[in-house]
C-alpha cells in the first residue's frame, strides 16, 4: 500500500473525505501532496476490505506503478460487475498525480477536493456491494441477483 | 452534415416509452430540428434490460439480435438506440454474435422458431444519440444551428458506468483523435460546448450511480446519487446533463430521496443533453419535455433566457 490504512474500515474511509472536504482552502493546499498519497492509500483499503471479505490475500503487486489498479483488477477477476469502478479508480490516480504535479495553491486544494469525491464514491460503491453481498451482485451488469435465493425458491 | 447517419433506424426501448419519455421527446425534436431522419423500428422488443441476462444471456442476445434483424429487414444498416442499457445489449449481442457459437446457435433456433429472419453479425451498426449527432452534425455543425446559445450555463456532463463498459463490446472507441474514450468519454461535452455550454471539470462522469438498484437497495442508490450531485455542485454546475434513462431518473428520484431521507438538499438540475442542445437549436422547453421531468429546472432555463 501507498501508506499505512489497511486497518481502514469503509466508513472510516468516508468520514475521512469527509473531513477533507471541510478542511480550508489553506490546509489543502499546505498538505496536499500528503493528502494525495493518503487519499490514494484510503482507496487502496477500500479494495483490500473488498478482497478480504471474498476470501482473498490482497496482491502486494502495482499496475503502472499502483497498487489500487492491481487491487481492482484482483477484485474484477471473475466478477466483471466490478469493472464499474474500474474507471473511478483511475481517476483517483489521476488526480492524486496531477496534485503532486501542481503547483499553485487554489489549484491544489481543488484537485484534493475532487480526489476526496471520487474516494468517497469508490467508497460508497464498494461499501453497497459489500452490504448487498448476502443478497447478491450489486451493479447492472452484475451476474444473477440473489442468486441463492432464487435456487432455494425452485428447490422448494 | 457528414451525411453519414442522416436517416437511421430508431430503437427507442422500453425506457423511452416510460420514466425516459423526456429523452424519446427530445431525441426525435433535435433530429427534426438538426434535419436527421430516425424511422422507429417496427415491432420492436425489449433488448431484455439488465434483467434477462440473469436468467439466460443467451436468451438476452436473441432478444437484441431480433431487433438488429427488424432494421436489416427495413433496409437499414445502422440503429441508433439513445439508451445506454439498450445500447449496452446491442453492443454486447453484435459482439456475442460475431465470436461465440453458442450464441449464434441458440439466435438461429430461436429466431427460426419465432419466424423471423435470423440475424448475422455485422449486418447492422449500432450506435448511441451521442454518436448519430456528433458524426452526422458535428460540432461546427452545431455552432451553425445555435439560435439561443447555451452560454453561462455550466454543465456536469454525466454518462454513466454503461455507456463505455466493457470496453471490448466498443470496438470504434478509443482509436485516438475523433473517436469516443472509454476512459474520459466526451462526445457529450463536445456536443454541449458547441452549444455555447461551459463544461466543467467532472471526476465521476462514468461513475456507477446504482440504478439498477434505485428500488431494491435504495439507501446506497440514494448515498452514491448524492455524492455525484454534491460533487457536481462542488465543481460549480448549474446542470447535469444526461445520456441515459436509468442514469437520469435515478439522479432525479433520489435527489427527492437525499433531501427526504439523509435531510441533505442539493439545488443541481438534472436535464438530458438532447434537452439541452433542443433548447439551443431554438426549440421551446415543452418540445423537448422539460415538463416530464421529475427535476424541476424551470426557474433555471428561465434565468438563463432558455425558455
Amino acid at each position: 500500500m501507498t501508506t499505512a490504512h489497511a486497518s481502514l474500515a469503509i466508513d472510516d474511509v468516508i468520514g475521512r473525505t469527509d473531513a477533507v472536504l471541510a478542511a480550508p482552502e489553506t490546509a489543502l493546499s499546505r498538505d496536499a501532496d500528503a493528502l494525495a498519497e493518503e487519499l490514494l492509500g484510503a482507496a487502496e483499503a477500500v479494495l483490500m476490505r473488498w478482497l478480504i471479505a471474498h476470501g482473498q490475500v490482497p496482491t502486494d503487486g502495482a499496475i503502472e506503478g499502483f497498487p489500487l489498479l492491481a487491487l481492482h483488477r484482483q477484485g474484477a477477476r471473475g466478477d466483471p460487475s466490478f469493472n464499474a469502478c474500474r474507471e473511478t479508480c483511475r481517476e483517483i490516480v489521476y488526480h492524486r498525480n496531477l496534485i503532486r504535479l501542481e503547483a499553485a495553491e487554489p489549484e491544489r486544494a481543488r484537485r484534493v477536493r475532487l480526489a476526496a469525491m471520487v474516494v468517497r464514491h469508490l467508497a460508497l460503491f464498494v461499501g453497497g456491494k459489500l452490504e448487498t453481498a448476502g443478497l447478491g451482485e450489486f451493479c447492472c451488469s452484475s451476474r444473477p441477483l440473489r442468486q441463492s435465493e432464487y435456487s432455494e425458491t425452485r428447490t422448494v | 452534415m457528414t451525411g453519414k447517419y442522416e436517416k437511421v433506424a430508431y430503437y427507442p426501448g422500453c425506457a423511452l416509452e416510460g420514466t425516459g419519455h423526456a429523452y424519446n421527446r427530445s431525441t426525435k425534436a433535435v433530429g427534426e430540428a438538426l434535419g436527421l431522419e430516425v424511422v422507429e423500428l417496427k415491432n420492436w422488443n425489449c433488448c431484455g434490460a439488465m434483467e434477462v441476462k440473469n436468467v439466460d444471456p443467451k436468451l438476452q442476445t436473441y432478444l437484441s439480435a431480433r431487433n438488429l434483424s427488424i432494421a436489416q429487414d427495413m433496409g437499414f444498416d445502422t440503429v441508433m438506440a439513445p439508451c445506454n442499457g439498450c445500447y449496452h445489449n446491442l453492443k454486447k449481442a453484435e459482439y456475442d454474435l460475431a465470436r461465440d457459437a453458442d450464441s449464434k446457435e441458440v439466435n438461429a433456433r430461436l429466431s427460426s422458431k419465432a419466424g423471423h429472419r435470423t440475424y448475422e453479425a455485422g449486418k447492422v451498426e449500432t450506435i448511441h444519440a451521442l454518436d448519430w449527432i456528433k458524426h452526422s452534425i458535428g460540432e461546427e455543425g452545431i455552432r451553425e444551428r445555435v439560435r439561443n446559445s447555451l452560454s453561462g450555463l455550466k454543465v456536469a456532463n454525466y454518462y454513466g458506468c454503461m455507456y463505455t463498459r466493457p470496453r471490448h463490446i466498443f470496438p470504434e472507441k478509443d482509436k485516438g483523435p475523433g473517436s469516443e474514450s472509454t476512459a474520459k468519454p466526451h462526445f457529450m461535452d463536445d456536443i454541449l460546448e458547441a452549444a455555447g455550454a461551459e463544461n466543467v471539470e467532472y471526476p465521476l462522469k462514468t461513475a456507477c450511480c446504482g440504478g439498477a438498484h434505485a428500488l431494491s437497495d435504495s439507501d446506497t442508490s440514494t448515498k452514491l446519487v448524492l455524492n455525484l450531485l454534491t460533487t457536481a455542485e462542488a465543481c460549480g454546475a448549474d446542470v447535469i446533463a444526461t445520456e441515459c434513462p436509468t442514469c437520469h431518473t435515478g439522479l432525479e428520484m433520489h435527489q427527492v430521496r437525499a433531501e427526504k431521507v439523509l435531510g441533505r438538499k442539493t439545488k443541481v438540475k438534472i436535464l438530458y443533453f438532447t434537452q439541452l442542445l433542443g433548447m439551443a437549436l431554438g426549440l421551446s422547453p415543452r418540445k423537448v419535455g422539460v415538463h416530464e421531468n421529475f427535476s424541476d429546472s424551470r426557474d433555471l432555463i428561465r434565468e438563463k433566457g432558455l425558455a
